[in-house]
């Protein structure tokens, strides 16, 4: 078992589990830049014997029909995942501080542009 | 930071999540059976895009035209992607790509049974695109909305491909109905053989189908298998009139009363012999996934060996 997948999967979907070491080739996730002012956003994944192979093999998997204009790959291994049993606690901080968001402030309704 | 939940908590949020319409993400804590039946869905899936890429490969150097040819490698290489797709799906639930190309060429896991028929005509590559197809899409649509998120945006992207495959069937159809009375029966020809077994798609009746209730309840199926059939049947019957071809099956009329076609019995029996192996061709199908592999490997050691020297090379020039 690859030293780095330190509870046996790794990646944003928990792929990369420990077998996949022994076919060979890692397991990379992709992100697609869907068009000019768009964030990229998480499709999938493939194998690939390095990230070259990665980045033409999610050309060819992910954007037969025009969806992209710009790809990551990211060896799954390499990406830190919050896991879902401290899911509570580790969001907690947030959970309580209702007055970040603007619908806290009573503002009376005559106030003009606010 | 991390807390252990207790597994009652952990169930309890499972059950919840699916109360609430919500979807089940891959590190989320599941039932063990939850995921051992979405990784053999999901697996089977795959090696259906796999192996159903066969049945109409076997016409791509016949073509009849360069248009043809270009959609029908287009069509061809969706099925590799649909694959893909799913195989990537099926990973983020702990399976493993080599472990599951294994399973399919060593025959332990199946794929669709519709893929053990014969393509005979370039009339049946339209069929394929659509009844096969139509009926996959049948089928898929509604596992858009499947429980677990990554089959169920995998088969977003997937149903959005399929429609291009229906619709360049039909097409194909329709321009063969216009053409010679020999082209008409080969259209003719094609749709006998493979309007019941794309019946079969959707698997035994809703009586012999065990686990449908089970994967009701978890969100992994949203329709019995003898609605969708219905469903395909509805949809079908006017594409065929227009089309001009006859459905075989002399059961098949319009019930007012019901609202919807009645249609003939399926033969089951056949269906059975099908998925055990006994198809017209489950060996050749298997054997060519076999060769494809075996003949594949000094590819991916060549790749292999390409990336271990440029990673060395890389590591070298840093030092």
């Amino acid at each position: 078992m690859d030293e780095s997948h330190g509870t046996g999967r790794a990646g944003p979907d928990g792929g990369a589990a420990p077998d996949a070491v022994r076919s060979g080739w890692p397991l990379y996730e992709v992100f697609l830049r869907g068009k000019r002012g768009l964030n990229h956003v998480h499709v999938g994944s493939l194998h690939a014997a390095d990230a070259q192979m990665a980045l033409h093999h999610a050309r060819d998997l992910y954007t037969r029909r025009n969806e992209g204009v710009s790809i990551w790959v990211v060896a799954s291994r390499d990406i830190t995942a919050s896991s879902p049993d401290e899911k509570d606690p580790f969001f907690a901080p947030s959970g309580d501080k209702v007055y970040r968001h603007p619908t806290f402030y009573e503002i009376p309704d005559d106030v003009p542009h606010m | 930071m991390t807390t252990v939940s207790a597994p009652e908590e952990l169930s309890g949020h499972f059950d919840r999540t699916l109360e609430r319409g919500r979807r089940i993400e891959p590190r989320d804590w599941m039932p063990d059976a939850y995921r051992a039946t979405m990784i053999r869905q999901i697996a089977q899936h795959a090696h259906s895009e796999i192996i159903g890429m066969q049945p109409e490969g076997n016409w791509i150097t016949r073509a009849p035209s360069l248009r043809r040819k270009a959609i029908l490698i287009a069509k061809v290489q969706d099925e590799a992607g649909h694959g893909m797709y799913l195989y990537s799906a099926a990973e983020t639930l702990g399976a493993d790509r080599a472990d599951l190309t294994g399973k399919l060429i060593s025959g332990r896991q199946k794929y669709s049974s519709i893929f053990n028929y014969p393509t005979l005509s370039y009339a049946d590559v339209g069929v394929i695109g659509w009844l096969v197809d139509g009926a996959a899409i049948c089928n898929q649509v509604p596992l858009c909305r499947s429980s677990y998120g990554p089959y169920a945006r995998a088969m977003v992207r997937i149903c959005k491909e399929e429609s291009f495959h229906q619709r360049q069937g039909y097409e194909l159809l329709l321009t063969m109905m216009r053409g010679t009375a020999a082209q008409r029966a080969m259209v003719q020809d094609a749709t006998n053989r493979f309007w019941w077994p794309s019946l079969m798609m959707f698997g035994p009746p809703d009586d012999q189908s065990p686990n449908t209730a089970q994967s009701m309840a978890w969100g992994i199926k949203r329709h019995t298998n003898d609605e969708l059939r219905q469903r395909f049947v509805d949809m079908t019957v006017p594409q065929a009139e227009k089309l001009g071809v006859t459905l075989p099956d002399p059961g098949l009329s319009w019930n007012a009363e019901r609202g919807r076609y009645d249609f003939g019995a399926v033969d089951w029996a056949e269906f059975t012999a099908v998925v055990k192996g006994n198809g017209p061709c489950n060996a050749q199908r298997i054997a060519r996934r076999q060769s494809a592999h075996a003949d594949g490997a000094w590819v991916r050691e060549a790749a292999s060996a390409h990336a271990a020297k440029a990673a060395r090379r890389a590591s070298v020039g840093a030092a």
